[in-house]
């Protein structure tokens, strides 16, 4: 395995570091934040099935809503919003 | 949004095992193949490609296979229609954040694989309890558990691998609890002898997190937290106890993804699709390999693959795959027995449980008279963006009510996606998210 790199994301305001090749849930999760997204009747919610399944880890990605973080590789300059930065 | 139309002679969907093995057999036999896949990369989820993790020995040779056989793969594309060509092949429509797009191919092979079969318990919503399968997934994708106590509770052999993995990332796996008797999976583990490298692989699993407990008879009750699980609470019927935890995985093995066989009218019996000697459905010209036709693992969804491939390119199937795929299938059958969920598992759930997680329908607000049908149109229960997948196994075990039909698009699709070729009757915009 070759040493991995790091790349440069923005999650809910908050400049991040991220592994290179990581899933932007996978870089949530490390960056500490477990609410992903907030629930019809307002309760948090984070990834569950891990492979695009449940649709439980809908974040914001670079303005597009309903991304599956599960589904999704971080990229330099990446900016993620979470139902954690709404709180 | 750019949308593309394009033809082949067989178009794949899902790149796992038995997707690879087909596509590969068939391009190699001279067919014009596309592969559609939702992962970044073939592999599916047990080769899921990853920048963090090797892949096996097996898996490169697959995807050098794969990528010298000449079939065009499309990764991080999601298929979301599949309709007859008027009879004279299948339409299938897709969508990646690149734009829509449509393939049109004289055969179809569904290899879309299986999910984990999620049963809700109180507190399941709750972040960090994620699935078992599930945690894999992060885990490959490069979630970091260093020092996270971890608790496994569910059924299966996927348990012993998550746990062992687990450890080895530096995780506490507070404790390992599988819901099947002891009996069952001793008397399980006893016949492995026959298959010496399983048992090989078993044992070593076991001895890479010795210091865990494995229970067995054992299942979740509860999980509970503010902002995320800290506590599970176990049973084992008689006596409870309860654990601090910051992740809980829990799930109950394995389900097929049958979806896009149901909308296309192929049968499907006990939660698999039924095929015949050469994978073929009981529609003509949609065969369908690996966990769909029933959960056999990886080594199954190879020989499943490769012999649909052979069929859909028009070659004999090949005896020798064959008998191999029985032996298979025996074994498969004999995972199942041993891992059979008792009933206690499909009644976790109290009345304030929330049942449908997208729509946050409780199982109180579902009246047990009803028809799946019913509990969607008056509570919305599957009507979110999973569109059923999670709590549609869970309310055949809680309500034991069959699957609902499927409609397209079989996952929230753009409206522009349905706009590819322009037919009036395809714009409809019922049941777009």
């Amino acid at each position: 395995m070759s040493a991995s790199r790091s790349v440069a994301i923005v999650i809910d305001g908050r400049a991040v570091t991220a592994t290179e090749g990581v899933t932007v849930a996978s870089a949530l999760l490390d960056a500490g934040v477990t609410a992903f997204r907030s629930s019809t009747s307002g309760s948090v919610r984070g990834p569950v099935c891990g492979m695009g399944i449940c649709y439980e880890c809908r974040v914001t990605i670079d303005d597009v809503p309903h991304r599956r973080a599960c589904l999704v590789v971080v990229a330099s300059g990446m900016r993620v919003d979470t139902a954690s930065g709404n709180a | 949004m750019t949308a593309q139309r394009r033809e082949c002679d067989v178009v794949v969907i899902g790149a796992g095992p038995a997707g690879i093995a087909a596509a590969a057999r068939a391009a190699e036999l001279g067919a014009r193949i596309m592969v559609i896949d939702e992962g970044i990369g073939p592999g599916g989820q047990i080769w899921r490609p990853s920048s963090r993790v090797l892949s096996s020995g097996r898996a490169a040779q697959w995807r050098s296979r794969l990528s010298q056989s000449g079939a065009t793969v499309l990764s991080s594309t999601s298929a979301v229609d599949a309709r007859s060509d008027e009879g004279r092949g299948w339409i299938v429509a897709a969508e990646s954040l690149s734009g829509a797009l449509e393939i049109v191919a004289g055969k179809l092979i569904l290899a879309t694989g299986a999910r984990e079969r999620f049963l809700p318990f109180p507190g399941w919503t709750l972040p960090n309890v994620v699935g078992i399968g599930g945690a894999q997934a992060l885990l490959k994708s490069g979630t970091s558990f260093r020092g996270r106590r971890v608790v496994i509770a569910g059924s299966g052999p996927l348990l012993l691998p998550v746990a062992a993995s687990m450890s080895k990332v530096g995780a506490k796996v507070v404790l390992v609890a599988e819901q099947a008797p002891f009996e069952s999976v001793s008397r399980y583990t006893l016949g492995l002898w026959r298959r010496p490298s399983t048992l090989a692989q078993a044992a070593l699993l076991r001895a890479s997190f010795m210091k865990t407990r494995y229970a067995t008879g054992t299942w979740v009750v509860a999980a509970d937290g503010e902002d995320h699980v800290r506590n599970v609470t176990v049973t084992d019927g008689v006596k409870s106890r309860d654990m601090d935890c910051d992740v809980l995985c829990a799930a109950f093995g394995l389900i097929p993804n049958t979806e896009l066989a149901r909308l296309l009218g192929c049968r499907v019996e006990r939660g698999s699709v039924i095929v015949t000697e050469t994978q073929e459905t009981t529609i003509a010209g949609v065969f369908c390999a690996g966990e769909p036709t029933g959960i056999g693992g990886v080594d199954l969804s190879l020989v499943e693959g490769e012999i649909a491939g052979a069929a859909a390119a028009g070659r004999a199937v090949d005896d020798g795959l064959v008998a191999r795929r029985a032996r298979l299938q025996s074994d498969a059958a004999a995972l199942d027995r041993a891992f059979a969920l008792r009933s206690e598992v499909s009644r976790l759930a109290t009345d304030d449980t929330i049942v449908c997680r997208c729509e946050d329908v409780r199982l109180r607000d579902l009246d047990p008279s009803w028809s799946i049908r019913q509990g969607k149109l008056y509570t919305r229960a599957g009507m979110g963006p999973c569109q059923g997948r999670i709590c549609g196994a869970a309310l055949e075990c809680l309500r034991g009510w069959p699957p609902d039909s499927v409609r397209p698009p079989i996952q929230p699709a753009r409206l522009a996606t349905f706009l590819v070729g322009a037919k009036a009757e395809t714009t409809d915009e019922q049941g777009v998210h």
